[in-house]
């Protein structure tokens, strides 16, 4: 392999890495904060790709306008949602208010698939589509906006969790809901919280990746999927795990179709990615368990 | 009292009138009309053969008011019962049933896809229905079921069309990339073993998910060959990711892909990168292009035309003319079918007038059946076509 396709590889899997990054974030912050898997998570990012779609090219809106509203709207979606299904739904056990979320996701993606139809869409790149050539590797502009997004996203939630009281409120419902309330967190409006900021993370995601891949009412499950396993490798608390679990699952399944020698070949790549997962869970669970024991 | 007489009389005798007329015309009627032909059809008009399936139920649709306006089939009306399966071989399985025990028609039409299709082939032969499948994979007649026939090209003959190709133009190395659905994979089993009969090497061979947000990873080990063509395999929006890709790379080797991007959607999908990409499909893309001589110019020309005037014309497409060819090759059946049959004879007469089909003229080809082989596709079914500004152009 060469210096120039190593980087191309590298990219490729950032860029692959960061979307499951972000359906990860989603799924961490509303299992943290409400402990709910919320199945979903890769509905909210289905609505900001196709929405930015409909809204920058059937409706004419400026691209970015097109962007901010499709960004509310999956927020929007995600108030909605949890106001309607879970707030109502709340006596009923974690696992019920889970299988609500499943509900919700097919709920989410009939309408789409109705309403918005049912082709696959691309809205245009955020800045043209003329390939960069960066370390030997060429690349279209549009995965560089991918990462960068990504990694702002990243931080800006770092310092709103680390900084603001709302975010220290949705950090203290993570690690102790009972003294959270005690000490006067309302944790109802954290819940909300965490479903409009997982629910516009997700809608930022689909914004960002459909001018690449194309955007169509089905792509929610196999992201969520895929995001799914970026938050487990998260453990489901540390978001910079997740993000870091997402990048390291994407830049693996691409580094494993470059390796593909022989029989050996790229539809390994998944193997490959669910074994790297398998060991980092295994060495996390131990450490995890030695943790334990010490404390 | 004589005048309630009079009256009752007029009463009765009005009734009398009125009822041996109802009974009269009630008999008449009922030699006029027959009972109506009910057969089953089942698509997938929603989930993600949806693009296939919707083409297929707005052909069915239409044929069936074409036929009923002409008076139907010998006088019996064509009924047809229109299931969605959601593009799920379990729903495909139950209203299979359903569609046999409950609605009790006399063939089914479809499933849309291959993997639908093998859902039901057993409930078909169990119930001794014959049914015409509108999916590609060679495994339906392949081995001959009794009671299953299809109507599409099968992948073999797309992959046999695109080798012939290559090896007339002294192309010898090619990287195949397919996708890990059901189609993709089909597709890679027939570009292994054929290739060696064209003199074809396999340089590469790379696989993709339909998550993947590019495949420039596969692409980039592809330039590390020295393929002289890439072969794609998988429906339009993965194949637009490819083309996209491969310019991103500035990749100059041409793109082939399979019959599965015969749709308007994949020009509009790849946009620029569509030109140039060289592809196997039935006649309908190039219907203005071909000679007059040819023996489905009008079956093709009239089909395009009653599609445009009804429906719009980005889900006019090949998948349709496989509905099309289904539907028509069972009203050929039902032509030749005796009257005041029981269910289960008229179900075994449609399988026999299936398999004795002869050269009937479809919009896939022209098919002449036998009991060894059930999709009886004639040769010079499928044209090559290229992507040229936007627009489906004839390969010389």
């Amino acid at each position: 392999m060469s210096a120039h396709q190593f980087a191309q590889y590298l990219i490729d899997g950032l860029t692959q890495g960061s979307i499951y990054a972000l359906v990860g974030l989603g799924f961490t912050i509303i299992y943290a904060v409400t402990r709910i898997i919320n199945f979903a998570q890769g509905e909210f990012v289905m609505l900001g790709g196709t929405l930015s779609y409909v809204f920058a090219v059937t409706s004419g809106l400026p691209m970015p306008l097109a962007i901010i509203v499709a960004i509310l709207v999956a927020a929007a979606t995600g108030v909605v949602m949890y106001l309607l299904a879970i707030r109502t739904a709340r006596r009923a056990s974690v696992l019920s208010l889970i299988i609500i979320t499943i509900g919700a996701s097919i709920f989410i993606r009939g309408i789409a698939g109705n309403r918005l139809g049912v082709g696959a869409v691309q809205p245009p790149h955020f800045t043209g589509n003329t390939t960069i050539l960066f370390l030997g590797a060429k690349i279209d502009p549009q995965e560089l906006w991918i990462i960068g997004i990504t990694l702002s996203v990243t931080i800006l939630l770092h310092l709103f969790l680390t900084y603001t009281m709302a975010g220290k409120s949705l950090k203290a419902c993570a690690i102790n809901p009972e003294a959270a309330s005690l000490v006067g967190i309302n944790t109802k409006t954290t819940a909300l919280t965490a479903f409009i900021l997982a629910a516009a993370i997700g809608g930022i995601g689909g914004v960002a990746v459909a001018p690449l891949s194309f955007a169509s009412y089905d792509m929610g499950a196999m992201l969520g999927l895929k995001g799914f396993v970026a938050a487990s490798i998260g453990g489901f608390m540390s978001p910079i795990a997740t993000v870091v679990g997402g990048l390291i699952l994407g830049v693996v399944e691409k580094l494993a179709v470059g390796l593909s020698w022989g029989p050996f070949n790229s539809s390994y790549k998944d193997a490959i990615a669910l074994v790297v997962l398998l060991l980092i869970l295994l060495i996390r669970s131990g450490r995890l368990a030695a943790e334990e024991r010490s404390a | 009292m004589r005048k309630y007489l009079k009256l009752s009389l007029f009463v009765l005798m009005t009734v009398a009138l009125v009822s041996t007329c109802a009974i009269g015309c009630g008999g008449s009627k009922e030699t006029a009309t027959k009972e109506p032909y009910v057969i089953g059809a089942i698509f997938s008009t929603s989930g993600v053969s949806a693009s296939l399936g919707v083409s297929e139920a707005n052909t069915v649709n239409m044929l069936v008011d074409k036929i009923n306006k002409a008076g139907g089939i010998n006088g019996h009306n064509l009924s047809v019962i229109i299931r969605d399966d959601g593009s799920l071989p379990d729903t495909t399985a139950t209203l299979a049933t359903t569609l046999i025990e409950q609605d009790q028609v006399l063939v089914i039409i479809g499933p849309t896809t291959t993997g639908e299709t093998t859902a039901i082939m057993n409930i078909s032969t169990d119930a001794e229905i014959p049914l015409v499948s509108c999916a590609a994979g060679a495994a339906i007649i392949n081995p001959v079921k009794y009671w299953i026939f299809k109507t599409p090209q099968t992948d073999k003959q797309a992959v046999v069309e695109i080798y012939r190709y290559l090896q007339s133009q002294n192309i010898s190395k090619v990287a195949i990339i397919t996708s890990t659905s059901g189609f993709g994979t089909s597709g890679k089993g027939y570009l292994e073993s054929e290739a060696a009969t064209y003199g074809i090497t396999l340089v590469d061979n790379q696989r993709f998910d339909s998550t993947d947000t590019s495949m420039t990873s596969q692409l980039t080990h592809i330039q590390g060959t020295d393929a002289q063509v890439v072969v794609c395999w998988d429906t339009d929006k993965a194949s637009a990711i490819v083309a996209q890709n491969m310019k991103t790379l500035s990749m100059s080797i041409p793109l082939y892909c399979s019959h599965g991007i015969a749709t308007p959607a994949f020009i509009t999908e790849a946009g620029d990168a569509a030109n140039g990409i060289i592809f196997p499909a039935g006649k309908l893309l190039i219907v203005d292009n071909i000679s007059a001589s040819d023996l489905q110019k009008t079956v093709l020309t009239d089909y395009k035309n009653d599609y445009l005037a009804k429906y719009d014309a980005s889900t006019l497409s090949t998948f349709g003319g496989h509905a099309y060819d289904a539907l028509y090759l069972v009203v050929g059946a039902l032509e030749n079918m005796n009257e005041d049959l029981t269910l289960a004879e008229s179900r075994a007469a449609i399988r026999d007038g299936l398999e004795q089909t002869t050269n009937f003229i479809g919009i896939s080809g022209i098919f002449t059946m036998s009991p060894t082989d059930h999709l009886g596709m004639q040769p010079g079914s499928l044209a090559l076509i290229e992507i040229v500004n936007g627009a489906w152009t004839p390969v010389q």
